[in-house]
């Protein structure tokens, strides 16, 4: 009944009750496009993050102390391939592949390329979430038998095979070692810093080991994908607790070691999506705040102006507390019709976005109810005033105004 | 049967801080079931103090009130509504219909706040319409009626509640003569055939001349009180 007085009310004010609105509309509207192209930033970062590896764990030796002299982190040679094979022994661990690093110079036929071997097991497609492009990956026979077989990331095979010929079955001299290549990775672009993921050879790390390094007891890193990424913690004590049993270290000493999870990058990842959520709740904040200001105006506007159908409605027998009602009822109508149209607009506005700057958006559902809501409570505080004001006018004066 | 108002020793004084204005210097009168009185009197006589106290829209500064038999100094803001929803039935000069909105829901206003569902609330109101002869204008918005056309709507609007008192604060002031005489030959029909008791207040003696009792105020004092001047009608 009241609601429908309202709407009634506002009607017979048809210019007036828009433009009221329109505080309303246009705050909530730029709240819903800038939460979807947050939430649609935040959430290809997440997928960015997602593309670095499934639920990964890295070890890298850590820094030791010889002669008295501390050797920086990863500095040091202290993970053996055998720790691998022992950490993949551990529960909740899908995969492990050790990593031996080393720039070379790639030469194939007239064409050469300075780029980084990355010597690991058949597991690192999994682990780094790595599709194959062309071929196929070395094998476990081929680890085994540290074969001169090579898989080649998409920079190399544009600067050793420029022509655009498929470089399978091509042979590729290494330190003077020639590698058959037998695949090739599918382009993955920049990683997170700015560093050139396809711009690598990969072959089993053993070759790397025994025919390019020359150096056969130590691996630069171990990867490790967990089982799922609620394991990811156990997974980091276990292989902390193994490595420590391995290498005989009890404390006081320090571990030779360090083992680290994306689950880190991640955090920071959506703590700083955190910040920007909070910097959009208080742009939202602003603005209702300025919508509601302009209601409450407009209403101060209307009590002033309809103080005579106050007066009236006194006179007929209306309580204070039904005038009260009456004029809430009409600001949070106000608010709230402001709130579903600013929602309207806000999709509108997203898929001119979308469609116009070729941005990621997402418009998270929660926002359409914390929208809303939020213009309802903005014609609630802000109209409160102006009912009260009207509900407190004296019948007579009232009538009597001119 | 109590008297539908009862005032003794009724007293008004409005204080402006620097200087005591008395409009009613001590009113003692009665209105039965059934009267028509008109309350005629100079501007500044106290008469349209003396319609708001017994319209409950105003208190005294001092003196007893009984409005049906009950003391009503004593109640609070909203129990004085309700008596003025449901007993009390109020006719401005200027008609105070709600603009932009159609005459038959000009009529049911009183009704919502009286709480009577909506297909009564209606059927009141149109009933109420074409007794008075203006069912015609029930969609028409006040600017699309004469002024008499709205005073009547007006008047039906205070009589939907079934009050058991019609205040009416200068009905003729704002019509011409024909519209008057009209309107105070149905205030005359609505207290003859329906039995309603009818407080007037007004300035003029030929619309005081409808009524069956003319009270005369003068600085807030009654100066006269009876019958109505033969002669004039």
């Amino acid at each position: 009944m009241t609601l429908r007085l309202a709407l009634e009310a506002l009607m017979r004010n048809r210019v007036r009750s828009l433009l009221t609105m329109l505080g309303v509309i246009i705050g909530v509207a730029a709240v819903i496009i800038t939460v979807a192209i947050g939430a649609g930033a935040a959430s290809s970062i997440q997928q960015q993050i997602n593309g670095l590896g499934s639920n990964m764990v890295i070890v890298l030796p850590g820094s030791v102390t010889q002669s008295g002299v501390r050797t920086g982190l990863g500095g040091s040679s202290t993970l053996t391939p055998g720790d691998g094979l022992a950490i993949a022994q551990s529960p909740y661990v899908a995969a492990v592949s050790p990593v031996v690093g080393m720039r070379v110079q790639a030469v194939s036929g007239g064409n050469n390329w300075q780029t980084t071997i990355a010597g690991v097991a058949p597991t690192y497609t999994f682990i780094r979430d790595w599709p194959i492009d062309q071929g196929t990956f070395f094998s476990q026979n081929d680890t085994a038998s540290a074969a001169k077989v090579c898989v080649l990331g998409q920079t190399v095979v544009r600067n050793l095979f420029p022509d655009g010929s498929s470089p399978i079955g091509k042979v590729v001299m290494m330190r003077g070692v020639p590698f058959t290549v037998v695949g090739t990775l599918a382009a993955r672009g920049q990683s997170g810093i700015g560093q050139d993921q396809d711009d690598t050879v990969v072959i089993p790390y053993t070759s790397a080991m025994q025919r390019v390094t020359g150096q056969t007891t130590y691996v630069n890193m171990i990867m490790v994908s967990a089982s799922d990424a609620g394991r990811i913690q156990a997974v980091q004590g276990e292989i902390a607790q193994l490595l420590e049993q391995r290498h005989r270290i009890a404390p006081p000493n320090q571990d030779d070691f360090q083992v680290r999870n994306l689950a880190d990058i991640a955090n920071a990842a959506s703590s700083s999506s955190a910040v920007m959520e909070a910097l959009l709740a208080s742009v939202a904040a602003v603005s209702l705040v300025v919508g509601g200001i302009g209601i409450m105006n407009i209403m101060l506007v209307s009590v002033t102006e309809r103080t005579r159908e106050i007066g009236l409605r006194r006179s007929v027998g209306a309580r204070a507390v039904m005038i009260l009602r009456q004029f809430l009822a009409e600001s949070i109508v106000l608010s709230t019709l402001g709130g579903l149209f600013g929602v309207a607009a806000g999709l509108l506005g997203t898929q001119i976005v979308a469609h116009v700057a070729k941005w990621p958006t997402l418009v998270p559902l929660q926002w359409f109810f914390i929208a809303v809501g939020f213009s309802a409570a903005v014609g609630v505080f802000f109209g409160y005033y102006p009912a009260l004001k009207a509900s407190r006018l004296n019948p007579i004066d009232a009538l009597r105004f001119e | 049967m109590p008297a539908i108002v009862d005032v003794r020793d009724l007293t008004k004084v409005y204080d402006t801080g620097v200087t005591q204005t008395i409009a009613l210097a001590g009113v003692t009168l009665t209105i039965g079931q059934g009267d028509f009185v008109a309350v005629t009197g100079p501007s500044g006589s106290g008469k349209s103090t003396f319609m708001h106290i017994v319209g409950l829209l105003d208190e005294p500064s001092s003196g007893t009130y009984f409005f049906e038999g009950n003391d009503v100094s004593q109640l609070d803001d909203d129990e004085r509504s309700d008596i003025r929803c449901r007993r009390l039935g109020f006719v401005f000069q200027s008609y105070n219909l709600l603009a932009r909105t159609s005459a038959l829901e000009n009529v049911e206003l009183p009704m919502i706040y009286a709480g009577v569902p909506e297909e009564q609330r209606r059927a009141i109101a149109m009933r109420e319409l074409s007794e008075l002869g203006i069912e015609s204008v029930a969609s028409h918005t006040p600017n699309q009626m004469s002024g008499g056309q709205q005073q009547r709507v007006a008047i039906a609007r205070s009589l939907v509640n079934d009050p058991a008192l019609i205040l009416a604060d200068e009905p003729t002031g704002a019509l011409d003569t024909k519209s008057s005489s009209d309107i105070m030959q149905l205030f005359r029909d609505l207290n003859e055939k329906r039995g309603m008791t009818i407080l007037l207040v007004t300035h003029e003696p030929e619309v005081a001349a409808y009524a069956k009792r003319v009270i005369a105020f003068r600085d807030g004092l009654v100066i006269s009180d009876g019958a109505r001047v033969a002669g004039v009608t």
